[in-house]
């Protein structure tokens, strides 16, 4: 019988992946966001104890407005140009997808009454979001992933529909993975507070010039995460419409909630690996260890 | 249709859809066939107007360090769109006019706006400007620029910008057609559905739509422009801040009703509505119109309002 080994919210903000200057990126740095690459390195570490076959990513930067899709196609090698910051991004990928596991996901999910989708076009680019979280906690790539859209019911219809899309994936994931013979880690691959600055310093990573957009957003990250590090998952679900609305949360995606749905809302805390802003969001780096893995 | 003075008004203006079952699949709905041929249409009008230069902005690329604009001569890629994926891939390889993007940041910078030029092999061009291309001068006999949406713009922002490319035009002499790529109402099924099947979402889309064909029909632009926040509220999913297509095409043909329309097509697309329209400076057309909200010629940031 599969499980979830491991959960963990994983940001994606491509800075890190730029600061991190690995070899599959083009654009190089000097430093930068140093708190928040030093939280995945924590994780990272976190994360070597313990035996996984897949790596599940639910992706907010891959939009789908017709239901939730699953990538569908075991090979994919191009490359990623991030359409918001190219001079950052632009990442040469070779990634190997899990489509059993996906079609076992895809269907359980239909089952239990959500619109799904299969992507089984080889052309298809995959999203940079799915690539910095998956880069960031794994950077060998040498586990297969299953990467899962977004369905952006937050923004076509409320907090409250997403919320209820979301935890019915989540219960759907789970059942889908216990159904296999897996074992796997899922990423929530969102920021916390999600208000851009709309310029950028002439040295992207130029710390002098980072930090939150305003306290409002960084109250909210910090309750949030604070509730989370204490096992409060059920109160981060109950406020999370708040959330969303009032700091623009990239919550809205469904990602955390899926997330602490499929984890079976926690009661034991997360382990904070690490906070910091990128161009003002609020990222954290997060992870829950489920209890039968020695947490 | 009548040549007019180089004031940086362009000779052509349209409104295109940009979803990609009119490129990939007509044949599959009626109605889809009919906004192929609208395209067409829309096509024969362009190579008519004489335009040096097709510069689009799409609302199906979105930024956030301002506008962004393509820079890359030769963008060639195989795109996929995120949500269609299954009707098919989209080869394209386009010719950009690289000084004219590289002019219009410039003058954008002198209007107090933050831009910055893109020109990176593999950058993804969006579905609606790879749409919109492919049918309008699908082999690039006609050079284009392509301008984002910017997430955070409002409409001062989104005028000024408008405003910048008359300079540019203006400054360049060239003879231009502006397009944008934007569906009508945004608000698609959430199921899958027989192509046969298609219709607009609702009643009231479909009215607000007629609304807005009937004014661009009557080349009422301005008049549409100054509606951009009720229709945001009535028909748009809102993804943005703000419904600023029209206020940038407004801007940009010199915030007038003076013009002449032409609906060459509507029909819904997945529950939205798609529309090809094209408009041409026409002095003596529809001129009235009311104006409740400033015009603004510089753009000048944020206020910090709230700040004591």
């Amino acid at each position: 019988m599969g499980r979830i080994v491991a959960g963990a919210l994983a940001p994606h903000p491509p800075h890190l992946v730029y600061a991190d200057n690995p070899e599959q990126n083009e654009p190089t740095a000097e430093c930068g966001w140093e708190t928040l690459r030093w939280g995945y390195e924590r994780l990272r570490n976190d994360l070597e104890g313990i035996d996984y076959d897949t790596i599940v990513v639910f992706s907010p930067h891959w939009q789908t407005y017709v239901g939730t899709h699953f990538l569908g196609v075991p090979h994919f090698k191009s490359k990623s140009v991030d359409p918001i910051f190219p001079n950052l991004f632009r990442f040469n990928y070779d990634l190997t997808v899990d489509v059993p596991l996906a079609e076992a996901m895809c269907d359980h999910a239909s089952r239990a009454g959500l619109v799904t989708k299969m992507m089984r076009n080889p052309d298809f680019r995959v999203d940079y979001g799915t690539i910095v979280s998956a880069h960031m906690t794994r950077p060998q790539w040498d586990k297969p992933i299953v990467s899962v859209s977004s369905n952006r019911s937050f923004h076509f219809y409320s907090a409250e529909v997403m919320q209820e899309q979301a935890l019915t994936l989540g219960r759907a994931t789970k059942a889908a993975i216990e159904a296999s013979d897996r074992k796997v880690l899922l990423l929530a691959s969102n920021s916390l507070s999600h208000r851009h600055f709309i310029s950028e310093p002439a040295v992207p990573e130029d710390m002098s010039k980072e930090h939150i957009y305003n306290h409002h957003q960084y109250l909210w990250d910090m309750k949030i995460i604070e509730m989370l590090r204490k096992g409060d998952s059920r109160g981060v679900i109950d406020v999370m419409p708040e959330f969303v609305e009032q700091s623009m949360s990239e919550a809205e995606s469904g990602s955390l909630s899926w997330l602490l749905s499929a984890l079976d809302f926690p009661t034991y805390g997360a382990e904070l690996h690490g906070f910091g802003t990128v161009i003002g969001t609020g990222n954290a780096v997060m992870s829950w260890k489920c209890p039968e893995e020695g947490k | 249709m009548s040549d007019v003075p180089n004031d940086g008004t362009p000779v052509h203006a349209m409104v295109v859809s940009g979803l990609p079952h009119i490129l990939l699949c007509p044949e599959k709905n009626q109605g889809w066939t009919s906004l192929r041929d609208a395209y067409a249409e829309a096509r024969e009008a362009l190579e008519a107007s004489g335009a040096e230069l097709l510069v689009i902005y799409s609302t199906m690329w979105p930024s956030v360090i301002g506008h962004q604009i393509q820079a890359h001569p030769t963008p060639t890629w195989v795109h996929v769109d995120e949500l269609f994926h299954d009707i098919g891939s989209m080869p394209y390889s386009f010719k950009i006019d690289t000084d004219f993007a590289h002019d219009w940041h410039a003058n954008a910078g002198k209007r107090g706006l933050a831009t910055r030029t893109v020109a990176y092999d593999g950058f993804p061009i969006d579905t609606g400007s790879i749409v919109a291309l492919q049918l309008l001068t699908p082999n690039n006999e006609i050079p284009a620029v392509i301008c984002s949406s910017n997430v955070y713009a409002d409409r001062a922002e989104t005028v000024v910008m408008g405003k910048a490319l008359r300079d540019t035009i203006k400054a360049s002499g060239k003879k231009v057609t502006v397009a944008v790529v934007m569906s009508m109402s945004n608000r698609f099924f959430t199921d899958w559905i027989d192509p046969a099947d298609d219709r607009i979402h609702s009643q009231k889309d479909e009215e607000w739509n007629q609304k807005l064909l009937q004014f661009l029909g009557d080349g009422r632009l301005e008049d549409t422009a100054q509606l951009s926040r009720q229709i945001q509220q009535q028909i748009r999913v809102h993804k943005v801040v703000n419904f600023k297509p029209l206020w940038w095409l407004s801007s940009v043909m010199g915030q007038t009703n003076a013009l002449t329309g032409k609906v060459h097509g509507y029909a819904p697309v997945h529950g939205s509505g798609s529309a090809v329209v094209s408009l041409w400076p026409a002095p003596g057309g529809v001129g009235d119109k009311e104006f409740d909200e400033d015009d603004v010629e510089q753009f000048q940031g944020d206020r910090d309002v709230l700040a004591t």
